[in-house]
């Protein structure tokens, strides 16, 4: 008991005596006053570093920071379901001309805070439209063609595989990510009539997105019965993928952001890329000039809001004519002439 | 409570609030933020408006539930991990009832939707209960592993059985299964979802009270928790008493829909809880197992939980949990503190021959 309480006073005591200095940093670091929109940004559960979703909608808050000055101090990583509306509630309060919700989870919450804050811009990434009810006219509804850019990398998977077998690893079991799947597989047997597609789900709830053993199990199983190529859309668990994908010496496909790094050099062989990054941007660059509107915005091939990789890294893996079919069948995407199936 | 124990009880807030904000700010000083600023923000963000009241008394409101199950649990010598899974089961039987039973009148189908929350959490956890009566497993695991099952059963429904497209939850209640929010009466709340389920944990509580203390299956279950030979001894069967503790803290677990299901989202949505059924356990132990103590730790363990976000804007998230474990650990260790002083020092009055 004595030896405790003496123990507590030693701690209480170096906690005193650092304050001042903590005080001092402060100032030291004081923010450079902005002169661009305030923007404030809630995150999706998966939170920065998912190396995916997330961080790619951070990147954009980055972008809009270094080219229009934009202040982003204001940004929250929730924890439970109730914290979301209540962290946009929080940042509504403020004095800031858009807000952000990341991901189709913010839908309702975002519908809610919009009503009691019509003065305030509000944007949501992946907005799920519902039947009959409209968007609230403060909202910004960004939706991406996922299945545009999976039937591209599901065409190019399906080309190159040797075995004709190919898998699918989704995080969490929703129609958000059935789009992914069924992109990949319709691009799948478009190039190859006779390919056959695994498709597996990390798990049911929001956990599934950020659970790489899981990923790693479900990988290693397809690749065991035979596929050589599989594409993930399921954040974080997607690095289990990889690491299966470089143990068994196969090809994966990473998903929302370029997902090659040094360590999977010749395991990424590509990437569908949304960029959220860029609608979040491009975003903040309409504020800043007055031109904000709200609404939906679909994204697809033709907006640039989704596509596939293909650059210095992953040039020895998709040799140059298996590229320029590639490309012929984007443009056949862009024109309308083949349609994707949503599911 | 006598008077003689109240610097007792004041003792221990104070002394752990603190002892942790120091910890909290040799954290805080370690990223270079000044902690006075960020304890300020936490504060004003909590008790400086009304809304922020408003969201503190909706934090609570689940963490009295919780808090009630667990501390039932341990009166009767038992530890429930199983709240968490409990939960999720009761607020989907909440739900399920919500948007099953449309058309029946308001004043059947929200207590019904309650009701049904409450068996399905006294079934879920009744479960480890029957095991633990009739083969002698023990509750931490059994609790622990259904709480897994619950989570991925109620997900599995989500997703495949009750879906609604393009979302992770089930469809919406009946309007008629609302439970009306404060801000309907009380517009000072503008916007907090704290609604009249936080009254039904007031009065969840004053149950417990008198259950515990003055029917003869409290005194029945706090003998068996105290010590389950002596029960036997007294004509108390252990195994009927086990079996209804759990179910009765399953059912006060279950309840937690009334607050997010009934209240605030009117839908059951995956992944709603993040470990509210946890924070019970630590509800309770600072409670010392008493029904007011419960609702007072729940407020303050809602103030924190709703501070946290607040003051997620000036400190990156994982310190905001850290703080929040640091001050959770340091109350019911300086509560442990606090009593073992004040038990020594009664031993201390006693042997010097003092009556008290």
């Amino acid at each position: 008991m004595k030896r405790a309480a003496r123990w507590m006073g030693w701690v209480m005591f170096g906690a005193l005596a650092l304050l001042p200095l903590g005080c001092a940093k402060k100032q030291d670091s004081k923010p450079v006053a902005s002169t661009g929109p305030r923007v404030g940004l809630v995150f999706d559960v998966g939170g920065r570093g998912d190396q995916s979703f997330n961080d790619s909608a951070w990147r954009g808050l980055q972008k809009a920071q270094a080219q229009l000055g934009a202040d982003i101090a204001n940004v929250v990583e929730p924890g439970e379901g109730s914290d979301r509306e209540s962290a946009l509630r929080g940042l509504a309060a403020k004095d800031l001309d858009l807000i952000f919700g990341v991901g189709f989870i913010f839908t309702d919450d975002i519908d809610r805070v919009a009503g009691d804050f019509p003065g305030k811009h509000f944007a949501c990434i992946d907005y799920a439209l519902k039947d009959g009810a409209a968007v609230p006219p403060n909202v910004l509804a960004l939706k991406f063609k996922e299945e545009e850019g999976s039937f591209l990398v599901g065409a190019l998977a399906a080309w190159l595989s040797k075995t004709h077998r190919l898998g699918f690893v989704g995080g969490m079991d929703i129609a958000l990510i059935h789009k992914f799947a069924a992109g990949f597989q319709a691009g799948a047997k478009y190039a190859d009539p006779n390919v056959n597609v695994i498709v597996k789900y990390a798990g049911v709830t929001g956990d599934a997105f950020k659970n790489p053993t899981k990923g790693k199990e479900l990988a290693l199983g397809m690749y065991s019965e035979g596929a050589d190529i599989i594409f993930h859309a399921s954040g974080a668990t997607g690095q289990g993928v990889f690491e299966a994908a470089k143990d068994q010496k196969k090809l994966a496909i990473g998903v929302d952001s370029d997902q090659w790094r040094p360590e999977y050099d010749g395991v990424v062989l590509t990437s569908m890329i949304k960029n959220v990054d860029e609608s979040v941007f491009q975003a903040v660059k309409a504020v800043k000039a007055g031109a904000w509107k709200g609404g939906v915005q679909e994204l697809g091939l033709k907006e640039n809001g989704v596509g596939y990789v293909y650059d210095a890294h992953n040039h020895r893996l998709i040799p140059a004519e298996i590229h320029d079919r590639l490309e012929a069948l984007k443009a056949r995407i862009i024109s309308g002439e083949i349609k994707v199936p949503k599911e | 409570m006598s008077l003689r124990r109240l610097p007792q009880a004041l003792a221990v807030p104070l002394l752990a609030l603190g002892f942790s904000l120091l910890v909290g700010a040799v954290f805080v000083l370690a990223i270079g933020r000044d902690p006075v600023a960020v304890y300020a923000e936490l504060l004003r963000g909590t008790l400086g408006s009304p809304y922020g009241v408003g969201q503190v008394l909706f934090k609570a409101t689940p963490l009295i539930f919780t808090g009630l199950a667990c501390a039932l649990a341990f009166r009767a010598g038992l530890v429930n991990i199983g709240a968490e899974g409990q939960l999720y089961v009761g607020a989907f039987a909440t739900a399920w009832a919500g948007f099953t039973f449309r058309g029946a009148p308001a004043l059947v189908l929200a207590p019904a939707c309650i009701l049904a929350g409450a068996l399905a959490g006294a079934a879920w956890g009744a479960v480890p209960g029957i095991l633990k009566a009739r083969f002698g497993s023990h509750e931490v695991i059994n609790t622990i592993m259904l709480n897994f099952v619950a989570i991925a059963l109620t997900g599995y429904m989500v997703s495949n059985v009750f879906v609604v497209p393009e979302t992770v939850h089930t469809p919406e209640i009946a309007a008629a299964a609302r439970l009306p929010r404060f801000e309907a009466f009380m517009p000072f709340f503008g916007g907090s979802p704290v609604n009249v389920s936080f009254l039904l944990a007031l009065a969840a509580a004053a149950g417990y009270a008198l259950l515990m203390n003055r029917t003869r299956l409290g005194y029945e279950l706090r003998v068996v928790g105290h010590s389950a030979g002596a029960g036997e001894y007294a004509g108390i069967r252990t195994g009927p008493a086990v079996i209804t503790a759990m179910a009765l803290s399953g059912a006060l677990a279950g309840m937690v829909g009334s607050n997010f299901v009934l209240g605030y989202k009117h839908y059951f949505e995956g992944g709603f809880s993040a470990g509210i059924g946890f924070m019970g356990l630590a509800v309770a132990l600072l409670a010392q197992g008493s029904a007011v103590g419960v609702v007072l730790a729940a407020l303050f363990f809602g103030m924190l939980s709703h501070g946290a976000l607040v003051i997620n804007t000036m400190v990156p998230k994982e310190l905001v949990e850290i703080l929040q474990a640091t001050v959770i650990a340091s109350v019911i260790v300086s509560s442990n503190v606090v009593q073992d002083y004040a038990r020594r020092r009664a031993r201390e009055r006693t042997a010097a021959g003092v009556t008290p």
